[in-house]
């Protein structure tokens, strides 16, 4: 999407998904419609746009962010992974077996921004309980499945991944 | 060699969806742009009932980056979104696209703005001058009814827009003293459907051909293409409606929206792209919402606890408009055509209103209707088994339609036939370990503990004798399946559905593949797409695993017929030696054995193997109809467990026994309950869509309108009963709405079951924290 006032547009250089990227962006514009519209990422979704629904959840710095309430601008000089820069990692092929195998999604439009917050709660490297991991997933919302897969995939590759360090 | 080819139905299938939905790759209506396009934003009624003095563009189309703005005046030829009916006392409301004169709720579209982006545009609606005379506002039902109430819709002259009475037996049974009941008011606040992805429409415009593909995050794209060409005077072959993926639904996106006609005219007028994208905000204002019922409901029944008798009057808030198709006689005469539920009742009296009032239109939410029907009776029953002293359970025991019953026709004239109504209600029981509760009293506990049952009936896979909403004159009762082999031998599927979750793509390939032979990976399904096929729906009301399931076994054995026939010739033997199974075709007790794709060759391709008469595509075109509808039951039990300092409400224990016929994919059907009984916990205890007096929406933002979370939704226990199959082909119920049917009353009766011993009933939901407090605090019973 290219925005009108060009005269006020600032320069970012970042890095994204590994690559370096520079573009020039008009102030106003959100992280979530610059990473959809102007980078042809359209795998992070958008829901609620006010923060609470975390379906645009990606990486800044490593940590989960909500990019709708964040502007493309404050970017600059950062590292930004979206699902698409995860999305066929051979580390997480487990989450991925594991999120099918529990029927963790149904229509999949909260599904990577899941996916981003499950992914730094396994990075973690914590040997989380099931009342952990449902504290620790409910910032985003999934209208779907109840949860019960997504609950139930996580519990099963942290336990895979993690009971013998902690045992 | 075994004749059965593998079997598919009944097993844990991974669904085929979810490697693209996983990497991010899912293709959304939002996710679609196009060289060119220009970008919607819709300028609102901030006003829920008023009278347009006047409008004033002009700063605003000064706006660099603006390419118009439309308002009524823009679009007269356009006619008014009536939504018809064969009911009688009803009257249609007139919808306009953009307001005319009058503004009816507070989100109500007034204009337009045409725009290089969102950004843009949202800049220009701060600039329009819209001026509106403030008319009295009417936001409770029990208001607008009243004589002296402001009217909505001045040609109807009565915010009643439709009545109905149901009557069965004798009406008039005396009341003598053995006779006891129990009367309650009942209500149900509004809730908004909630789709994960907002309303998205994207029309798109070919200009060599002059045709139009409008995106559509609908889950009905055939209802919405034959309306569009019916309400635009388009060619159907002018106009196709592709749902691409669609970001959940549960009955908001199966509507028709003014946003949606709007969107294909402005890219008739400008002949360009045109994209808009709902935010969350105009989606909790503006589609459609639900479950607004008042129920006034009288249980009679004798000392041994037989019932006898139900009355009572309904109200339904159904909105400023009679939606379109489903009208505003869908939820409310739901509620009362379901009411009766399980139970042996003889007489029956229920009055239906259903009242406009100055909020956003009503339609479909998971469940309609039943939902509330069921809180009410189900809370009724619980209310008449203390007044009796006869455990709930025992009570709904001894009045539940038994077996032998069927079919039996309820008060509404609802027919329930082949269900396991009894079996399910005795299921849940014993997964509960219901005796267990019977020795809790919570007078000196700091945590209260409840338990509360509910049990219901559905209709579902309705056939083209019963409307899906009463007297709608729609056929939603068949699907069309289209099975192909091409000359590569793979195989593709097309159906008049569009899947938005549920997973059809896989559970349809899995019949398939069992019906025909074929290995599954062979197979894609064609859906959501109204190029693909002539007649076609959509995805609502717990039809499409039920009737396209049924219409994949009949194209698929019909295929089959003529795959064995071709493979009889090549083989030189009979038909009956013949046999296929995933992706060859054998002869059976030789060696010999080919694949589709050298069927497929010699089909189409190779012009030596077989005579020309036997080298006609390989297709089966085949249409279905159930005709009437299968009975779907269920019953939910839930523990709750109230802090007494807090009032939390904490679910401890969820059991689901469910009878849906056959099982075509168990983890699917699991997943549906899952998130239906989550749905039916928000309604329970969380989500309103809260109105002030002057119809300003004050729960706008996910903020304040409260979702369930992780935290909020328990582990369930689910219970399949396959044991009562139906009339149609595959022997499948829909099951896709029965969560939230049943978990709405069973979540009601166990927080009043965990605060019995204060003696106070439930009787409004959502029962949130602050409204259990108060109602404790006041003593109110």
């Amino acid at each position: 999407m290219e925005l009108h006032n060009s005269e006020n547009k600032l320069n970012i250089k970042f890095k994204l998904n590994n690559k370096f990227v520079e573009k020039k962006v008009e102030p106003r514009l959100l992280l979530s419609d610059f990473l959809r519209n102007n980078c042809g990422l359209t795998g992070t979704h958008v829901g609620c746009e006010h923060g609470i629904c975390g379906a645009c959840t990606i990486l800044f710095n490593g940590n989960p962010i909500r990019s709708c309430l964040m502007l493309a601008a404050q970017v600059k000089n950062s590292h930004i992974v979206t699902i698409e820069g995860v999305a066929n990692k051979d580390e997480y092929k487990d989450l991925r077996q594991a999120l099918k195998k529990h029927h963790a999604l149904q229509c999949g439009y909260c599904t990577p921004g899941f996916f981003i917050t499950i992914i730094s709660l396994l990075n973690e490297k914590v040997n989380y309980s099931e009342t952990d991991i449902r504290k620790k997933l409910s910032g985003n919302i999934c209208r779907c499945t109840g949860y019960t897969g997504i609950i139930l995939a996580v519990s099963e590759v942290i336990k895979k991944r993690y009971t013998k360090e902690i045992s | 060699m075994n004749d059965e080819s593998k079997k598919y139905i009944g097993k844990n299938v991974l669904r085929f969806e979810d490697d693209r939905l996983l990497s991010g790759k899912g293709v959304y209506t939002s996710d679609l742009n196009f060289p060119d396009q220009l970008h919607l934003c819709f300028l609102r009624s901030d006003t829920a009932h008023g009278k347009i003095r006047s409008i004033n563009k002009d700063k605003a189309e000064k706006l660099k980056g603006i390419y118009g703005i439309f308002t009524h005046e823009d679009f007269k030829d356009v006619p008014p979104i009536k939504s018809p009916s064969r009911m009688k006392n009803y009257y249609a409301t007139n919808q306009n696209i953009l307001c005319v004169d009058k503004v009816r709720y507070v989100g109500e579209p007034i204009a337009v703005i045409v725009a290089d982006n969102r950004y843009i545009a949202e800049d220009a609606i701060e600039l329009v001058d819209v001026e509106i005379e403030n008319l009295e506002p009417v936001i409770n039902v029990k208001d607008s009814i009243k004589s002296n109430s402001a009217i909505l819709h001045n040609e109807i002259k009565s915010n009643t827009i439709l009545e109905r009475t149901f009557n069965k037996g004798d009406i008039q049974f005396k009341r003598d003293e053995k006779i006891l009941s129990v009367k309650n008011n009942f209500s149900m606040t509004r809730k908004s459907p909630v789709s994960m992805e907002t309303r998205s429409y994207v029309c798109n415009i070919d200009k060599i051909n002059d045709a139009l593909t409008l995106y559509s995050s609908s889950q009905v794209p055939g209802v919405i293409k034959d309306a569009l060409c019916q309400f635009l005077k388009i060619p159907g072959n002018k106009l196709n409606v592709v749902a691409p993926d669609v970001g959940g639904g549960f009955g908001g996106k199966a509507s028709l929206y003014p946003e949606e006609i709007i969107t294909v005219l402005l890219c008739q007028k400008f002949k360009r792209p045109i994209k808009w994208i709902s935010d969350r905000f105009e989606d909790l204002m503006s589609t459609s919402q639900g479950f607004e019922e008042i129920m006034e409901v009288e249980l009679f029944f004798k000392s041994s606890g037989e019932f006898i008798g139900l009355f009572g009057n309904i109200f339904g808030d159904v909105g400023s408009y009679s939606i379109y198709p489903w009208t505003a006689a869908l939820e409310p005469m739901q509620v009362a055509g379901f009411l009766q539920g399980p139970y042996k009742i003889d007489n029956f009296n229920v009055n239906v209103k259903c009242v406009v009032t100055n909020k956003p239109p009503t339609g479909p939410y998971r469940g309609v209707g039943r939902p509330a029907a069921v809180f009410a009776i189900e809370r009724l029953i619980d209310i008449a088994s203390k007044k009796l002293k006869i455990d709930p359970a025992k009570l709904r025991l001894q009045n539940m339609i038994d077996k032998k019953d069927f079919p039996y026709k309820i008060g509404s004239g609802i027919v329930w036939d082949k269900a396991g109504f009894k079996n399910c209600l005795k299921s849940a029981l014993k997964i509960i370990k219901y005796k267990k509760f019977k020795k809790i009293n919570n007078k000196n506990n700091k945590n209260w503990i409840g338990i509360g049952i509910a049990s219901y009936g559905e209709l579902t896979g309705i056939g083209s004798k019963i409307s899906v909403a009463p007297g709608m004159p729609l056929n939603t009762g068949t699907e069309t399946g289209i099975i192909e082999i091409d000359a590569t031998g793979s195989i593709s599927a097309t159906f008049g559905i569009a899947s938005h979750g549920q997973g059809l793509e896989t559970t349809l390939a899995q019949i398939i593949a069992e019906m025909l032979g074929a290995k599954i990976e062979d197979i894609k399904i064609n859906q959501g797409n109204t190029s693909f096929i002539k007649h076609g729906t959509g995805t609502y009301a717990s039809r499409s695993a039920a009737i396209a399931g049924s219409v994949a076994i009949k194209s698929s054995k019909k295929l089959k017929q003529q795959i064995i026939k071709i493979a009889s010739h090549i083989f030189e033997t009979n038909k009956k030696n013949i046999h296929v199974n995933e992706g060859f075709i054998f002869e059976k007790n030789t060696n010999k054995k080919i694949s589709f794709h050298e069927l497929a060759r010699a089909v189409y391709s190779d012009m030596e193997t077989l005579p020309i008469k036997l080298r006609k595509p390989l297709i089966a075109l085949e249409t279905y109809d159930p005709i009437f509808g299968a009975t779907t039951t269920a019953t939910h039990i839930a523990v709750v467990e109230i802090d007494s300092e807090t009032y939390k409400i904490k679910i401890r224990d969820y059991v689901v026994s469910e009878d849906c016929g056959k099982v075509i994919n168990p983890m699917i059907v699991d997943g549906q309950v899952h998130g239906g009984v989550a749905q039916g916990i928000g309604a329970a205890l969380y989500e309103e869509l809260r109105y002030d007096e002057s119809g300003q929406l004050q729960t706008a933002t996910l903020a304040d309108y409260l979702l369930p979370t992780t935290c909020e939704v328990p582990n369930i226990k689910i219970e399949h009963i396959e044991k009562f199959l139906p009339d149609n082909l595959g022997k499948f119920k829909g099951m896709g709405e029965g969560g939230t049917i049943g978990s709405v009353a069973a979540i009601a009766n166990a927080v009043s079951n965990a605060i019995s011993h204060l003696n106070i009933e439930i009787t409004e939901l959502p029962i949130s924290r602050d409204k259990l407090y108060n109602l404790i605090k006041s003593g109110a019973k």
